[in-house]
């Protein structure tokens, strides 16, 4: 979380997991195009959204993430053929998980954006922000020792 | 118990003598009757009855024990031919390391076919004998019911006749059951080269008498908060001791991540609630789709927190979401996690659009 000195103004801190082939490229296009989408989503490339390994969303939360989204290539589009689809599942049972565990389950999230896809891009960092910012300060996933 | 017993034993001393097998995995007896403790038998004389046991405490899972002493049975005889080519003798004479006797239950089979299936055991080197079950019994609810001071506990049918130094007490077997046993999946072995089995039960009976998803279900009832402020309660007490790491047959990595100091997730005790929740989170999410549902982690875990609400959660999810499906039920089978289905497999979303609390 970053709280901004002046305004005391609630800004979330957005991790995106993004994977090299589609959705980072979108993301690249959305800032080639100018379009705008909240300075706080922070992207971490990835080869794929397969690549997403569980504890990098925890590991994420526990550094102080607000929320954490993952975007991948359009099921059938990975450039590995197959990534996303094991990574549907696996996003799918962990985040039933966490709702199991009382974890807000809106601050985790998956979209399917292709490297044409700079406006969809920014539409979906924006609407996830507008979420997080909403929901407020991630208190039950976080590590204290991490807190500034 | 006592028949059951003495035919295991006797089986056990045949193959031992007739070279068949080289040692055997089963269950001798520690301080008190009750904390019956894996062990692996070589000399047909150790099978003495009172030395190897059967009886209602044989709880634990002997699938997991096959992994490090077979492994250790294939270093020894390469050390020794190691040894033997150094000294220019010729290492093929040198045997291998024979067979393993292992004795498993019902659930057991499970964990040993998932083991095969993920290729941690090597079937050639193993003899199994299944063996029959009538449910086995929690020594930490016979203490919360009321005995102490227990010297003796003698299995008698459905009851249990526990001695104790302040006297005797009786026990309905269903009342004292593990939780795993409350919930047994049947008792019919998934695997075995042979069964001992002196009453077979009739077809289809043996399921434990409780549904095993009640409990997640019961949580998925409550609302989020109710949910956070239990896990907060239960996780809390654990003193990241792994026992339920280490007594999982679905845990098998040589070097596992908690182990790791550079993976950054190390630890011992935890410090924050939030190493106790990745733990767990990461424990469950490791065995998701390979966990038979054995219920070894929730029976070894010193504080009593009840891990299978979180595996059962995993299994539920997959049930429900990708098709029924139960580790272990055979050799071969493709776990849900390392499969999809293009068209048909849920979007993440979905978690969201179940709406509820
Ligand atoms: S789960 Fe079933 S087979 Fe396994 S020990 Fe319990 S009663 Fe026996
Ligand atoms: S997670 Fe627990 S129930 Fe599942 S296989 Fe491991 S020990 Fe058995
Ligand atoms: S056995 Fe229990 S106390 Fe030990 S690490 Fe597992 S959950 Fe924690
Ligand atoms: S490369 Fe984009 S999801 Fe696999």
């Amino acid at each position: 979380m970053q709280v901004n000195e002046n305004s005391k103004e609630f800004k979330p801190l957005i991790v995106a997991f993004c994977c090299n082939w589609c959705s980072y490229a979108g993301a690249d296009l959305a800032g080639t195009s100018r379009l705008s989408y909240p300075a706080d989503v922070k992207i971490i490339r990835v080869p794929c959204s397969c690549r997403v390994n569980p504890m990098f969303i925890l590991k994420a939360f526990e550094k102080g993430a607000d929320g954490v989204i993952m975007c991948g290539c359009h099921p059938g589009d990975c450039h590995y053929t197959t990534g996303n689809y094991y990574a549907r599942r696996r996003m799918t049972l962990l985040f039933s998980m966490l709702d199991y565990l009382g974890v807000d389950k809106e601050r985790v999230r998956v979209e399917w954006v292709s490297a044409a896809e700079g406006q969809r891009f920014a539409m979906v960092m924006n609407d996830f922000a507008k979420k997080i910012t909403e929901l407020g300060e991630n208190v039950k996933l976080g590590d204290i020792r991490c807190k500034k | 118990m006592q028949e059951i017993t003495g035919l295991m034993v006797k089986r056990a001393k045949e193959l031992l003598e007739a070279g068949e097998v080289q040692r055997v995995i089963g269950w001798t007896t520690g301080d008190f009757c009750y904390d019956v403790t894996p062990a692996v038998f070589t000399k047909a004389e150790d099978l003495e009855e009172g030395k190897f046991v059967y009886n209602s405490f044989c709880g634990s899972n002997l699938s997991k024990y096959l992994i490090q002493t077979l492994r250790n049975d294939i270093n020894a005889v390469n050390t020794a031919k190691a040894m033997a080519a150094r000294k220019g003798e010729n290492p093929d004479d040198i045997p291998g390391p024979g067979k393993t006797l292992v004795f498993l239950k019902p659930c057991d089979t499970y964990s040993f076919n998932q083991l095969l299936t993920e290729h941690r055991i090597d079937k050639s080197l193993v003899y199994v004998i299944g063996v029959a079950c009538r449910g086995m019994a929690d020594i930490e609810k016979i203490k919360l019911m009321g005995a102490s001071g227990i010297t003796k506990v003698i299995d008698a049918g459905d009851k249990l006749e526990v001695k104790t130094i302040y006297g005797d007490k009786s026990f309905d077997k269903k009342d004292v059951l593990l939780e795993k046993c409350a919930c047994c999946k049947g008792k019919e072995h998934k695997y075995a080269d042979e069964v001992i089995d002196p009453e077979p039960l009739p077809e289809g009976e043996g399921k434990g008498p409780m549904d095993r998803m009640a409990g997640v279900t019961m949580l998925e009832e409550m609302t989020a908060e109710e949910r956070y402020a239990f896990w907060n309660d239960q996780l809390s007490r654990c003193i990241k001791c792994y026992a339920c790491r280490n007594a999982c047959p679905a845990c098998t990595c040589m070097k596992c991540v908690f182990d790791n100091p550079r993976s950054g997730v190390d630890s011992k005790a935890n410090v924050t609630e939030f190493e106790e929740k990745m733990y767990h989170i990461i424990r469950a999410f490791h065995v998701a789709g390979r966990c038979t549902d054995c219920g070894e982690c929730s029976r070894v875990c010193p504080q009593g927190i009840p891990l299978h609400l979180l595996n059962r959660k995993f299994i539920k999810d997959i049930n429900e979401f990708y098709g029924d499906y139960q580790a272990g039920e055979a050799e071969g089978q493709r776990a849900p996690l390392v499969n999809f289905d293009a068209e048909n497999d849920v979007e993440p979303s979905i978690v969201n659009e179940k709406g509820g609390n």
